[in-house]
């Protein structure tokens, strides 16, 4: 059964939230999700950038009161 | 009945419980109602960030460790009996030995190590300094290199955020003075899409980084180290040569986290103001052992523990909460082996840190010495 890992990397400034996302699908299961929170804007575009680059899954970016949530899913 | 407080983990973190609390708690220790007991898994203490000056001759061995007895306060039963198995609902640490410790308060501060077997060729191909051994292997490594390509290569999670640009700069100078830059390529790699993880630092490593002709790869994550062709490859698909590996591992909580069900990867998931473990009242969580999104680093260890000393006194003397941890961090950063900078940052101030200096390098020789005294709970 796939798990969901939450992030809150909210006011995160080191390692920050990319930094932390791959951190945490170090120790994910494959197809695990990761949702990682964080008010930094640039987190919105370089997350999913990685993402794309060594291919997992963009489950969605959404903007809430003040911050971001990024869902992530590990495919390998 | 006295109030037991454990302390599971002899490293910073649980030295400054340890110390902070005989101090607060000193007439209830003296009267009996409270003890204070520490496990760990070595009888020396090792001042970790001197290992940055070991490969480079720097510091000699003897001054980073002290005896662990000597650097605790005498009132503190030690035993060198690391935790095999925690168990939160019957509030019992069971040792190594087999020994049992029950306890009214647990302070979980069981740090973090490195895991180079967990990157397929790391550990045969790659050189480090995260630990003594890997810290004299490099050493050795350095002084019988001819000149080459170096490849600096940071993995994701892992201790002392400002190490790698700190061996970067301080390998830069060192090969400069053996004679063998101008036969050298030093490439630095890095997982995300900047120098550093702290934007402040990776926008100022950007022209240290062109003057001193320093290559990069951002969007760097090892996916492999091959030793026999000497190259490593990222997940991202690039694959670089080198003559000369030093990787920052990445690093992993304890086993003993994991085994006891306590936390993915061996990091205790921590509530990021109180520090106590997210579900319980009793449990507290310091240092690289939490898994908080924050620098596992000595003055965050540091930081995390003058909390907790005066929120369990604060409870046990008075039963009330005496204030939250802001997320202060503070790190020095040698920008070669003879100037230095430093920043710090908490939860709602970011990092800005200023131009180096040789005057702070020498206030960073000065903690290098100065660090037991906070070990000890004094600085």
């Amino acid at each position: 059964m796939s798990e969901r890992h939450k992030v809150d990397a909210r006011g995160a400034f080191c390692p920050g939230p990319l930094m932390e996302l791959i951190a945490t699908l170090r120790h994910a299961e494959i197809g695990d999700e990761v949702e990682v929170w964080s008010t930094d804007k640039g987190s919105a575009k370089d997350i999913p950038e990685w993402i794309k680059k060594v291919r997992h899954e963009l489950i969605g970016v959404s903007e809430n009161a003040g911050y971001w949530s990024i869902v992530v899913r590990k495919m390998k | 009945m006295a109030k037991k407080i454990l302390i599971v983990g002899g490293g910073l973190a649980g030295t400054i419980v340890a110390n902070g609390l005989c101090r607060q708690l000193r007439e209830d220790l003296g009267a009996g109602n409270v003890t204070i007991t520490m496990l760990g898994a070595s009888p020396t203490h090792m001042y970790q960030p001197g290992l940055l000056y070991v490969p480079f001759g720097r510091m000699r061995e003897s001054e980073l460790f002290r005896d662990q007895r000597k650097v605790l306060d005498r009132r503190v039963p030690f035993f060198v009996d690391p935790a095999k198995r925690i168990d939160v609902e019957k509030k019992t640490v069971t040792t190594e030995s087999g020994k049992s410790h029950a306890y009214d308060f647990l302070v979980l501060a069981t740090g973090s190590r490195i895991r180079p077997d967990t990157v397929p060729g790391m550990a045969e191909g790659a050189h480090w300094f995260y630990d003594l051994e890997g810290a004299r292997k490099m050493r050795d490594a350095l002084q019988q290199f001819p000149g080459g390509r170096v490849v600096v290569n940071v993995n994701a999670p892992h201790k002392c955020p400002v190490a790698p640009l700190e061996i970067v700069f301080m390998l830069r100078e060192f090969l400069a003075a053996k004679g063998v830059l101008d036969k050298s390529e030093i490439t630095y790699t890095y997982p995300i899409g900047r120098l550093h993880g702290l934007e402040p630092v990776a926008h100022w490593a950007v022209p240290e980084f062109e003057r001193c002709g320093i290559k990069s790869e951002i969007f760097f994550n090892t996916k492999s180290v091959d030793p026999k062709t000497k190259t490593i490859t990222s997940e991202e698909g690039t694959t670089l040569p080198y003559d000369l590996l030093v990787t920052i591992p990445p690093h992993t909580g304890q086993q003993v986290i994991t085994d006891s069900e306590l936390g993915k990867g061996g990091w205790v998931p921590t509530e990021r103001n109180t520090l106590l473990r997210e579900g319980s009242t009793n449990v507290f969580v310091v240092g690289d052992t939490t898994n908080l999104p924050i620098s596992k680093a000595g003055s965050t260890a540091h930081f995390e523990a003058d909390t907790v000393v005066d929120n369990l006194a604060s409870l046990i003397k008075e039963d009330r909460w005496a204030r939250h941890y802001d997320g202060k961090v503070f790190c020095f950063v040698e920008t070669g082996l003879n100037s230095g900078t430093y920043v710090w940052f908490n939860y709602l101030t970011p990092p800005n840190p200023g131009p180096p200096s040789q005057m702070i390098h020498w206030f960073k020789l000065a903690y290098n010495r100065l660090y037991w005294l906070s070990a000890r709970g004094l600085l």
